[in-house]
Formats: structure tokens, sequence, C-alpha cells
């Protein structure tokens, strides 16, 4: 452990402002690439399965 | 027969059953050229255009002549390069558009001596031509003499590997309504290198540094713009035209 | 030609193997990012230079690393179903291009943000920051085209020319942008050099680029079993497999 409490982990020694930010970027970024096709893909197949179940049903 | 009269290449290749690539070559650069020659109006836009883009940077900058000669290799690289990429998108298009184009595609010649002839042709039309006007527009935003030279081979050695590498865009965006700025999305971040030892040889000259290196450099990425982009250019125009 | 090439071909297979390997690959990326971040942010040592914001190193380079071979992968796919007329190689490049654009982007903010308190301002001018910030335009003229084409077999061949000729350009990109100014610390990974930090520093960033591989497998086979249903929507199997749902 390099830091000697939890506050002094929070200002990372004057450049918190940096550090943080730059890893919640990091999070929104990564959540982006992982959230948007998992959605994507749930709208997709639901999307597919309307339109077979309608050909069925005709 | 106007039809006729004004596609030279399928002449003489009626003329001469075989024709080899040199004659191919030259049938359709001529053919390219007088095409070009007829519509006046294509011909001086990159130029006036060209122009244009210089007229605002003392405007929109300052008229300060040490300042403007600072800024001038830079200036007059950017311009030209925006001119070559204006002039890009009908450099096929016309050919999509009246079917010859399709017709090119069909016919048993190398489309790699035709399509380099005709990116050749369009060189000859803007970027020899930026070449020429160059120095005029260089004495207007006080470049010192010592730089004419530098300018005038960097743009020499420069725009024909702008013309090979914007015609893989035009190829590309052949088949699409809107070509022109994507045109530019797609070609502007591979002209970089060129803009960089452009500027970088008018810089040198500017200063008397030795600019051999720098135009060793533009001579190389020429060199192999002139062995590789034929083959991205062809390939783009066949699945431009298939699609 | 090994078997499994011929197999990889079939989007049905492709889309079975995917689902089998997605789970695994989503644990370990999961593990290795958050084991990674906390060792970087609370154990690794600070840097004793640039302090604390040297943390920043972690995601700076991975994302770096993974937008440049993110190209490599989407212009090598591109070429091999511009030859084989692959139509699985061609789904991966085009699910390839907005996880290497946003990994472009990452390493542009990181650099960026990490350039306020090394360089003393949010941007400068620098060989390493300024080629990310092409190769970002690249994945957008890629994406841009292959958004316009409408016909999608035109698309993809259009774009894989496009990123072919990309590739060709981006080693001359990277010497003349290198050439022309620097200022930028050379690079922390070589693979013919042992690292010029202590290991305490270099392990947690091994294992950062490590899981952030892993985390683009995942996105990849996630955007590429969309694209394979999408695009397979009239056939059988993808009828079979959505009606017993």
């Amino acid at each position: 452990m390099s830091f000697d409490s939890f506050s002094e982990f929070l200002s990372m020694g004057g450049h918190g402002l940096y550090v943080w930010l730059s890893y919640a970027l990091g999070l929104m970024l990564i959540l982006i690439n992982l959230v948007g096709p998992l959605r994507a893909g749930k709208r997709l197949q639901a999307q597919l399965t309307r339109r077979l179940l309608r050909e069925k049903n005709r | 027969m106007a039809d006729l009269s004004t596609n030279p290449a399928t002449d003489s290749r009626m003329e001469h059953r075989t024709l080899g690539a040199g004659g191919l070559f030259v049938a359709a650069l001529k053919r390219d050229l007088m095409l070009s020659l007829r519509r006046k109006s294509e011909l001086v836009n990159p130029l006036i255009f060209f122009l244009m883009v210089i007229t605002l940077f003392p405007l929109g900058v300052s008229p300060e002549p040490g300042f403007l000669a600072e800024l001038a290799p830079g200036v007059l690289w950017v311009a030209a390069l925006l001119a070559t990429l204006l002039s890009m998108d009908s450099l096929f298009r016309t050919d999509f558009d009246d079917g010859s184009l399709e017709q090119l595609l069909l016919s048993p010649q190398p489309l790699f001596v035709v399509v380099l002839a005709k990116v050749l042709a369009h060189w000859m039309l803007t970027g020899l031509a930026l070449t020429l006007v160059a120095p005029v527009i260089a004495v207007m935003l006080f470049l010192p003499a010592e730089g004419m030279l530098g300018l005038m081979l960097s743009l020499l050695l420069g725009t024909p590997t702008l013309s090979l590498v914007g015609a893989i865009g035009a190829a590309l965006t052949v088949g699409l309504r809107k070509g022109g700025v994507l045109i530019s999305l797609l070609v502007l971040p591979l002209y970089i290198p060129v803009l960089i030892f452009g500027t970088g040889a008018v810089q040198a000259a500017v200063t008397g540094l030795p600019l051999g290196g720098y135009l060793a450099l533009l001579g190389a990425l020429l060199a192999l713009g002139v062995t590789l982009a034929p083959l991205a250019i062809s390939a783009a125009l066949r699945i431009s035209v298939s699609g | 030609m090994p078997r499994w090439f011929y197999q990889l071909a079939s989007p049905r297979w492709c889309y079975q193997i995917t689902g089998r390997l997605l789970p695994g690959f989503s644990i370990v990326a999961l593990l290795l990012l958050l084991g990674g971040t906390v060792w970087a942010l609370a154990f690794a040592p600070a840097d004793y230079q640039q302090g604390n914001s040297f943390r920043i190193i972690y995601l700076h380079v991975p994302s770096a690393i993974l937008a440049q071979s993110c190209y490599m992968l989407m212009a090598v796919a591109g070429a091999i179903g511009l030859i084989w007329k692959m139509k699985v190689a061609d789904m991966v490049a085009k699910s390839c291009a907005p996880i290497g654009a946003t990994m472009a982007v990452l390493a542009l903010l990181t650099g960026a943000i990490w350039g306020k308190p090394t360089w003393g301002s949010w941007w400068v001018w620098d060989a390493r920051l300024t080629s990310m910030l092409i190769l970002f335009f690249l994945y957008l003229g890629v994406m841009a085209l292959n958004s316009a084409i409408e016909s999608e077999s035109t698309a993809a061949q259009a774009s894989a020319v496009l990123a072919l000729v990309g590739l060709v350009n981006i080693p001359i990109i990277k010497y003349s942008v290198e050439w022309w100014n620097t200022l930028h610390q050379p690079a922390t990974f070589k693979l013919t050099e042992k690292p010029a930090m202590p290991a305490e520093m270099w392990l947690p960033l091994l294992v950062m680029v490590i899981g952030f591989y892993c985390f683009f497998a995942v996105s990849l086979m996630m955007r590429l079993r969309n694209e394979i249903l999408r695009r397979e929507r009239r056939s059988g199997w993808v009828r079979d497999l959505l009606l017993s749902k």
C-alpha cells in the first residue's frame, strides 16, 4: 500500500483530479463499449423474434 | 459521331488492334487531358480556390510581413493540399456518370495503366498548375526568395503523391451521391506525411539548410505511391462500380 | 489451410463458439481490470518525478496499445474478407472500428489529462499524441465510409481497402510525425529490451494490458454476435434459435 490514509489516497498527492478524472473516463468508455452492444443485441433479438412470430402466425 | 470524337482512346484502339501498355497510357492520358481542357471552369477552380485560401490568411491572422513569411510555407502547403482535395471528387465522377468507367473496368486492358494515366492527367491540371502558380502567391506571403526553389521542388514532388492518394478516396466514394465531404475525411489523414516533409523542405530552404533529405523523402513517398496506389485505386473502382 | 479456418467462415459456428467463449472472457476481463486498477491505484509506488499523476499510465498505455492492435486486426480481417470473400471476416472488421475508435479517444483523453500536471497544459503537439489523433481520424474515416455505402458487402469491401491503405500509411505517418516533433518519453514496453521501470510498476501495467485485451475480446464478440444475427436473419438456424427461446 503506497498510501497511509484514505484521504491521502483520494487526493493522490495533489493530482487527485487528474487521476480520478482519467479513471472515470476509462470506466465510462469501457462501459459504453459493453452496454451498447448488449442493449443493441437485446433490441435486435426482440425485433427479429417479433418479426418471425408475425410471419409464422400469418 | 460526337461521342466517338470525344473518345480518342476508343478511336486509336480500333485502328491498331494491339495496344501496348505504353500506347494505352498515352491514349488514356490524351483522352483525359482533352476532356478536362474542354471544361475550362473545372480547370481554373482549384487555382482560384488556392488563391482565395491564401488571401484569407493575411486577413484572418495578420498582414505583418515578418509574421506572414514565417507562416508562408505551412499556409502554401495546406492551401495546395486543400485545392488538390477539392478537385479530387471529379476525377472519376464524369466517367462514372456516363458509363465509360464501367466500360473501362470491363475492357481487357490493365486497369493499373489506365488509372495511372488518369491520375497523371489530373495532376498535370491541378498539382502542376499549383506548382507553377505557387511562386506568385508566395511573393504575396513574403516568402523569402531563397525559399522559392524549395517550394517549387517540394510541390513538384509532393503534389503527385497527393493526387495518387486522393484518387483512392475518389475511387472509394465514386458510387456515392455525396462523396465530396467524405473524401476529405478519408484522405486528409493520409496527406499528413506529405505535408510534414513538404513544409519541412520549404522551411529548410528558407533558413539555408540543405533540402536534399526532404526531397528524397518526398520522392520516396511518391515512388511508394506510384507503385501501390494504382492497385488500391483499381480495387476500389471495381468495388464501387460493382456495388 | 487448417480446418478451423474454414469453420471460422461459417457464421453459425462462429455464433456458437463465441457464445461459449464469452462468459469465460468476461470473467477474466473483469478480474484482471478490477485487480489491475486496484493494484495500479493503491499499491504501485508513485513515480519519483511525476508523483501520483503517473498512475494514469495504467490506462493510457493499454488503451493506446489496444487502439493500435485493433486497427491491425481490422485491416487483417478486412484483407481476409477481400481475398477469401469471408463474411465473418467482414463482420469482425466492422465490429472492430468502434472499439478501436473509443480506445483511441481514451488514449487521447488520458494523454491530455496526464499532460496537464506533467507538461503544464492540456494539449501538447507531441509526436505520439498527434499520431494517436491521426489514428482516430483513420478510424472515423473507415466508419464514415462504412455507413455511407448502403450495400453491406460493398461497404465491407470498400472499408477493407481503406483500412489496408491506412495500414500501409500508419508507419509512415508515425515516423513522419515523430520526426516532426518529439517531447514524449520513449515507449514503455519494447519487445527487445527489459522495461526501464521497476517490476512493481510494470507488473500492474502488464495486468492492465492483458485485461484490456480481454475486454476487447468481450466487446468484439458481443458486437460480432449482433452483426451475425442481423445479417443471417433470413437463415434457418437463426429462426430456430430465436423461436426456441
